[in-house]
Order: C-alpha cells, then structure tokens, then sequence
C-alpha cells in the first residue's frame, strides 16, 4: 500500500503527472495495438501513398499508402516490448553479475570489473553493432544486442551498491551468524541494492528506445512489414521532400515517450532520494 | 609528465591486446564458413583449398590471430570481399571524413557546452538556468538520426542553407555537426553545470569570498577550473560515443565515413571491412581516453604525481 | 576602543534565526574568545561579520555590526569586498580543504597583497616568503612553489594564518582553527596567533569550543548558546567565577583533546535544534540550578563588573 501511496505522490508533482499520463497512453497502445489503430497497419494501398495529413488519415499515409497513425500504435508495440525485454534481461543478468562480484570480491570480482570497465568505455551503439555483426539481423538480435550493451552499466551500480552494503554491521552479523552466501546476496544484499538498480533500469528503457530505433533506422532490426519506429523513418528518407510527416510522427513518437520515461524517471530519483546513490556508477 | 603520459600509453596495451582479440574472434563467430562467403559460386573443390591455405584457415586459431595481429600492426587489414580492395585503402578514405566531423563537433560541443553549463551555474535558479536546461533536457532525449532528418528538412530543404547531404563542401559539414554536437552540449553543459554547483560549496572557494575575491573571478577562474575536470572525465570516455552519435548521423547525411562504411559493410557482411572499422573505433575510444588522462594530469598537480 | 562592535544581531536563514540578538565588542590588541557547542552560532557570527551570510542563504535581519565606524549589515557587497581579506581576514576551521588544491600555495598567499595592495607579482612572492617565514615556516622559498597536497595539516593551516595576514588586516576572525589538527600542532598554531597578535596590535576573535584554548590564549571571552550570549567577561573573572552555570558546566569539562566536537562531558543533552529552541531560557531544560522562572522568561542581561551575564539566577526578568 504505501507503495501505491508512493507513487501517487510521484503522480501528482507536475513533472511526475505529465510524464505518467504519456506513458499510460504510451503502454495502453503497445497492449491493445490492433484494438486502437484505426487501419491494418500492413494493408498497402499506392493510389493512397504519400497521402498528407487529413481527417481520413490523420498522421497520413506512408509511401506504400499505409496508415501511419496505425503504424505508429502498432510501432510502439515493438519499440516498448523491444526495449522491456532487453533492459529486463539485462538488470537481471547485471544484478547476478554485479552482487557477485562485489560480494566474494577477489579474481572473480577484478575480471568482471575488467570486462565491465572495458566496454563501458565504447558507446552501447557500437557493442550493439559488434553483437550484430556476430548474430545477424532481426528483432532477437537487437534483444540480445542491447542487453549485452547495458550489461555493464547494471553490473557496475549493482557492485558499487553491493560493496557500499557489504561492510555494513547487520550484514557481517548475518555472515558471522552461518548465513549461506545465497541467502545474504539475495534476501539483504539485493532488496537493498535493488531500488536504484531499478530507476536505472527505467531511465536505461528510454535509451533502449532510442538504441532499437538507430538500429530499425539502419535497416538491422525488425524486419518488414512489422512496424517499428526507426525503421518507418528509415523508408521515409527518401520521402523527405513529398512527405515530411512520414519522418516526423515516429520521430516525435520516440521523442515524447523517452523524455517522459526520463522526467518519470527524475521524479523517481527525487521522491527517492537516491541521486547520490546512482551517481556511484 | 612525459613519464605519466608513457605509463598510461603501457596500460593500453593490455586493453588493445584484448580489443583486438575480441575483433579477431569476430570474424570466428560468424555463423557459416567464411570461406563460402569469399567463394564465388561453382567454384571447385581445389579453389576452395587454394583460399583456405591463402587465407591461413587451415592454421589453428592463435596461430592465425598471431599472422592476422602481425599484419595488423604493419597496416594490413586484409581485403573487402565485397568492394575487393584493400579494407585499409578503404579505412584511409574515409577516416579523414570522420575525423573532421568528430573533431570539429568534439570543439562544439566542449566549447558551447562548458559556456551554457557555466552560465546556467552562475545565474542558478534564474529563469536563464530553468529554460537553457528544459532546452537540454529535451535535446539530449532525442534520438541524432531524427535530429538530423528534422534539421534536413528545415535547414537543408525549407530554407535551402545548407546542402541536404554529401562531403562535397565545408558547408556540407555544418548540418552534421550540428546533429552530432547538440547531444555533447547537452551532457557537457549538465555536467558543467552540477559540478560549478558542487565546487562552489567547497570550503577553499568560501575562502576565496573571504579573501575579496569578485564573484566573477572565483566562478570562472576557480570553480570552472576544478569544474573542467569531471567534464574532461565524461568528454574522454564519451568520445566513443560522440563516434557512435557520428556513426548514425553520417549514414543520415550520406556522408563517407567509418561510420556510413560500418553500417554498411554490417548490412552486405562484408567482415573484413567491419573488423577494421571497429578496430579504428576502438583505438578512437582508447586515444580519447588517453587524451583526457593526459589534460587532467595537467590540471591537476595531485593526480601528475599518481596520489588521486 | 573598540574597534569591532556587534550589537543586537539576528540572522534568519529562511524561516529560522539561528542567532538571536547577540552583542559583543572585539578591541585592538586583544584576543576575543567566542565559545559555545557546535549549533550554538558561533561559526554563522563569523559569516555574518564577513558578510558571506548570502553565500549560505541567511542575512543579517535586525541589529547591527559596527567595524570602525563603518555599519557592516546595509554595506553593498562592492564595498565589502574591499574590506574583506584587506580589513576583516578568516582563518578557516578546515586547513586541508580551505586551499585551493590546484593552486601553488603560494600563488594563493600573494593573490591577497596584489589584490588588496595592488602589489607585483614579484613584490607580492617577497612579501608571501617574508610572511611564510614570520610564521616560521621552514624553508619558505621552496614551500611558496608547492602545492598544497604537499604539505602537512599544520603548515597548510600556518599557510592560510599567512594569507590572512597578506594584506594587513585589523580583524582577524578564526573560526576553530584548530580542531582539525594533531594535539601537539594545537598548541603551535594557537601560539603563533597569540604572537600574531601581540606583534601587530590587531583584534582576533577566536571561535572555538575548548575552554583550555581560551584559557590559553584569550583576553575576554563570550559564551554563546543556542544562538544567544549567556555570558560574557574577562577571562580571569570567568575562570575566578563564572556566573552562569552554563559556563560553569563549559569550564567544568575543559575537554579532553581526543573528544568529538558538540559533546560535553558533564552536561547532559546537547544544543537545542534552532528549528524548535525551548521557550524562556533556552538552557533550563539542561540546566542543574533550573528553576520554574527559567521555564518561561527570557532572562535579562544583567551587568558584572567587567562583564555581563543573562540568567535568573542573577538578578530581573525582561
């Protein structure tokens, strides 16, 4: 309950309210996608294409004649469940990873940090591409692709928390007390570690989003004619000239839900009082 | 100094030696023989052999990272097999583009973001520091290929000012730029500005009020002087990412470059050109790093003499 | 004469006002002690003279600050800046942080005289090297090129005794200078700035909470609690006979060196939080000699011989 209180409280701050009512909408259209669009977002029609906005299209038609509002709904179907999967994959993983190694410390904790700090150094975009280049194309590669390429940011809060954690009295009484490890990792270490691993986890989301749709955008994602938000700006380069909205509705799409993922996410931070705390990484 | 700069150059060689292992092991991951992706259809049994002894396959694995590390290091990074050129002839032609545009937007946005993060310090709180961040704030969130489509569309094709694509002129590279440096400004400028916050509150520069220093004085001369230094931390390790950002802006803007070279030997698997492309990246990210340890050190006594 | 004189000052940070009405004259010549717990405002009556009460969200709200005939609260910051480090200088509590740590030290020492007394650079080196060595900092000419990491605690905080010096002030406000440093480097400071004194006829006023430094080094002492001054004398008189037991309680529990700073042995409980002070006297609630009065009136202050004082005990109500 007070969970619920806590976030009502986030909802009502101007920054928090704004941001949850685009996110509800934004989810609210990813779950009932082919309930909202107001066309089937594959149907090609070329005496439509191109057609400008209007009150039968209302964000107009792409340059096979598709409806580009329905698109975007469905777009954001792949974008929010793309991006989810990745960063879910990835907290969980980085968490195992990061509470390990700040727990048992030693030569299993210096080779995680070297690996860790060695790809913290290269943007998410190119490990992204390097994963690519070894798995191929399509949706399951981008998956993977990202959520190796934020692996490293998890790792590295979860261990800075963790480590932050271990000296602590009541854990060292827990441990001298003939706790497993497995029970000090996972019922005192990680619930304490876990909430700013969250919020980083959230604003990570929003990067996510933009990351799925650079790589939709160069052609190495989901493959036509499943709708997502890059790669529709990727066809419409072409059109730039006759058809400007074709690039302009995604985009703006991308833009509103990921500057809302991080107001959302700065009022978290604030209600939590947690800035200093994900600073650490 | 000199002795910093050499021990740091020695701590790389451990980082490259891994980075190059990882780009050689790339190639060995691929699913499928790279032999077929070489081989041109019909091709015999004996031609096939003639490759596999050319290309070093039928050598075990360290032995061929050993030959493939040693050309390296003399500049041969073997051949595109779809361009069928050599991928470094390739890699000189197109790094001095990248070069350009990722130094000159590393200047934009060092420059422009260290201005508006400072003055957003000084004027805390002011309706100049709540509108220059809500500024930022929108810009760092969205995505450099929408923003360089966008700035196309307005700049390139309504008001005609600069050319829609291409490495034809000087002009040409503004646009990019541009798309490429507003994200840089964006972190430079919040980095500026929560550091100056931060300094400012230190017990030295409450000294330095003490002793009749002007404000002006003590904000520009010392509190962004020790401001520089997380800025010169995030700006050394970002510039893998102010490449990463160039990567997606120069296939927008049609422009050669690593970048465009990359996405496009990823979409036609031409390994051989995206192993040298990453490996140029790579040793990018590692220099810039290098660069920003070398200018902190000089900054900062405390760290010349390794105690920080 | 006095050269400083603080009278009826409050200072309201937001909503709150830590320090309430306290009065006190610094003279030349002559060191003044201002002891309390931590809380108890002393440190803010020292942003306050300097007039950097901005910098930390407060300001002076009533009463005034008379330096030398010149009314301190309503001067606009230009003129202040003339008079700060050039008239009025700070010794800080913190040595290892009060340094900027990029700077030569003594590049920092000669920023005052060049400032302040418009010196050369090379005029402003000679003159920092001069002082360095007053001070009795070994090796002097080398020590002017380093960097303040170098240096031990001490002879950083002997470094900010030479910048408050730089340029000749009359005031010199130290704000616990000491209690960041070894016991045995303790004594030297506090020795070094009795002789800065003596030598140079300026006013010091000495913010601590060890009534051993005061014994030490102090001609009159000012007790501050919780915002207020409970009494205020000759430092012989206090130590002969302190009339509030407050002061009593301060001097009973001279403390010892290794104890952490706002704990006293000997009176139990700490300084009240400015955000709820007790009504009347604001020490009753800790005071051994209470008595119903102190519950509810504000004691008055009332005059000693060469002092004053402000409890129950000894005389009238407000």
């Amino acid at each position: 309950m007070s969970m619920l209180r806590f976030l009502s409280g986030v909802v009502r701050t101007p920054r928090g309210g704004a941001s949850a009512v685009v996110l509800v909408l934004v989810v609210i259209c990813a779950l009932f996608a082919p309930l909202l669009a107001p066309y089937n977002y594959a149907i090609q029609s070329l005496p439509g294409a191109n057609t400008p906005p209007g009150a039968a299209h209302w964000m107009g038609t792409d340059e096979f004649g598709r409806d580009l509002m329905s698109r975007i709904i469905h777009g954001a179907r792949t974008s929010l469940s793309v991006a989810l999967t990745a960063i879910s994959i990835s907290v969980v993983a980085g968490m195992t990873l990061g509470a390990m190694a700040g727990y048992f410390g030693g030569l299993f904790d210096r080779v995680v940090t070297a690996v860790v700090d060695l790809t913290w150094s290269f943007p998410e975009i190119l490990i992204a591409l390097l994963l690519i280049a070894i798995i191929g194309t399509g949706t399951e590669s981008i998956i993977i692709a990202i959520s190796i390429a934020y692996l490293a940011q998890f790792t590295r809060l979860t261990r800075a928390q963790v480590m932050a954690l271990r000296t602590e009295t009541y854990i060292e009484a827990t441990v001298n007390l003939g706790a497993g490890h497995a029970h000090v990792i996972f019922r005192h270490l990680l619930p304490n570690a876990i909430t700013p691993v969250i919020v980083a986890g959230m604003l990570a989301t929003g990067d996510a989003i933009i990351l799925e749709a650079t790589l939709g955008f160069f052609g190495l994602g989901a493959q036509p004619p499943t709708p997502s938000w890059g790669s529709m700006m990727s066809s419409g380069t072409a059109q730039i000239f006759i058809a400007p909205w074709i690039i302009l509705f995604p985009g703006a799409a991308i833009a509103l839900t990921v500057i809302s993922i991080n107001l959302f996410g700065d009022a978290l931070i604030d209600a939590l009082d947690i800035r200093n705390r994900l600073r650490e990484v | 100094m000199l002795l910093f700069t050499v021990k740091r150059l020695l701590l790389l060689i451990p980082v490259f030696l891994a980075i190059s292992v990882v780009i050689f092991m790339l190639v060995q991951l691929v699913p499928g023989d790279p032999i077929d992706n070489i081989l041109r259809v019909g091709a015999s049994a004996a031609e096939r052999e003639a490759l596999v002894a050319r290309y070093g396959l039928d050598q075990p694995l360290w032995a061929q990272y050993v030959n493939w590390f040693g050309k390296m290091m003399q500049g041969d990074l073997g051949d595109a097999i779809i361009l069928r050129r050599p991928v470094a002839d390739l890699i000189a032609l197109n790094l001095p583009h990248s070069l350009a545009l990722g130094s000159l937007a590393l200047v934009f946005s060092t420059v422009v973001g260290i201005t508006t993060g400072a003055l957003a310090a000084i004027f805390r709180d002011t309706w100049f520091d709540r509108g220059v961040m809500t500024v930022i704030l929108l810009g760092s969130t969205v995505p450099s290929f929408w923003l360089a489509l966008l700035m196309i569309m307005l700049f390139a094709v309504t008001l005609g000012w600069f050319p829609v694509s291409g490495a034809r002129s000087a002009s040409a590279l503004v646009l990019p730029v541009l798309t490429i440096g507003l994200g840089g400004v964006a972190l430079v400028a919040r980095v500026t500005r929560v550091a100056m916050m931060d300094i400012a509150r230190r017990d030295f520069v409450m000294m330095l009020h003490a002793k009749g220093v002007s404000r002006w004085r003590i904000e520009l001369g010392s509190v962004l002087r020790h401001a520089l230094m997380p800025v010169v931390t995030i700006l050394s390790l970002r510039i893998g990412w102010i490449l990463g950002g160039a990567v997606a802006v120069e296939f927008v803007f049609a422009r050669p470059g690593l970048g465009s070279l990359l996405i496009t030997s990823l979409n036609q698997r031409d390994y051989p050109v995206v192993q040298g492309c990453l490996l140029m990246l790579a040793i990018a990210v590692m220099l810039g790093t290098l660069l920003g340890d070398i200018v902190q050190a000089a900054m900062d006594p405390r760290i010349r003499e390794g105690m920080k | 004469m006095a050269l400083l004189t603080v009278s009826n000052l409050c200072v309201s940070i937001g909503s709150l006002s830590p320090l309430d009405g306290v009065s006190f004259e610094a003279r030349k010549g002559e060191i003044l002690g201002l002891v309390g717990e931590s809380g108890s405002g002393k440190s803010l009556t020292a942003m306050a003279i300097m007039g950097l009460l901005r910098r930390i969200g407060g300001r002076a709200s009533t009463g005034s600050i008379l330096f030398d005939g010149q009314e301190l609260t309503t001067l606009a910051e230009p003129a202040y800046r003339q008079l700060r480090g050039k008239r009025i200088a700070l010794i800080s509590q913190n040595p290892m942080t009060s340094l900027d740590p990029l700077v030569r030290i003594g590049a920092q020492i000669d920023q005052v005289s060049r400032l302040h007394l418009g010196l050369s650079k090379p005029a402003a080196k000679a003159r920092s090297i001069d002082l360095m060595q007053q001070l009795r900092i070994p090796d002097a000419t080398t020590l002017h090129g380093a960097y303040p990491h170098q240096l031990s605690g001490g002879m950083k905080q002997r470094i900010v005794i030479a910048m408050a010096l730089a340029a000749d002030p009359d005031l010199i406000i130290a704000d616990e200078p000491t209690t960041a440093l070894d016991v045995t480097i303790q004594a030297q400071i506090i020795q070094i700035m009795v002789d800065m004194v003596r030598d140079r006829g300026l006013a010091l006023i000495l913010i601590t909470h060890d009534m051993g430094v005061v014994a030490q080094a102090c001609d009159r002492v000012v007790v501050l609690y919780a915002g207020r001054v409970a009494e205020t004398d000759t430092t012989e008189a206090i130590f002969a006979a302190s009339h509030h037991p407050y002061t009593a309680s301060l001097i009973g529990c001279i403390p010892a060196h290794d104890q952490a700073e706002g704990t006293l042995l000997g009176i139990p409980g700490t300084v009240p939080s400015v955000l709820g002070y007790p009504a009347g006297c604001r020490f009753h609630p800790r005071c051994a000699r209470v008595m119903d009065v102190c519950r509810t009136q504000i004691p008055a202050i009332v005059a000693l011989p060469t002092g004053s004082v402000a409890c129950h005990l000894h005389g009238g109500t407000a």
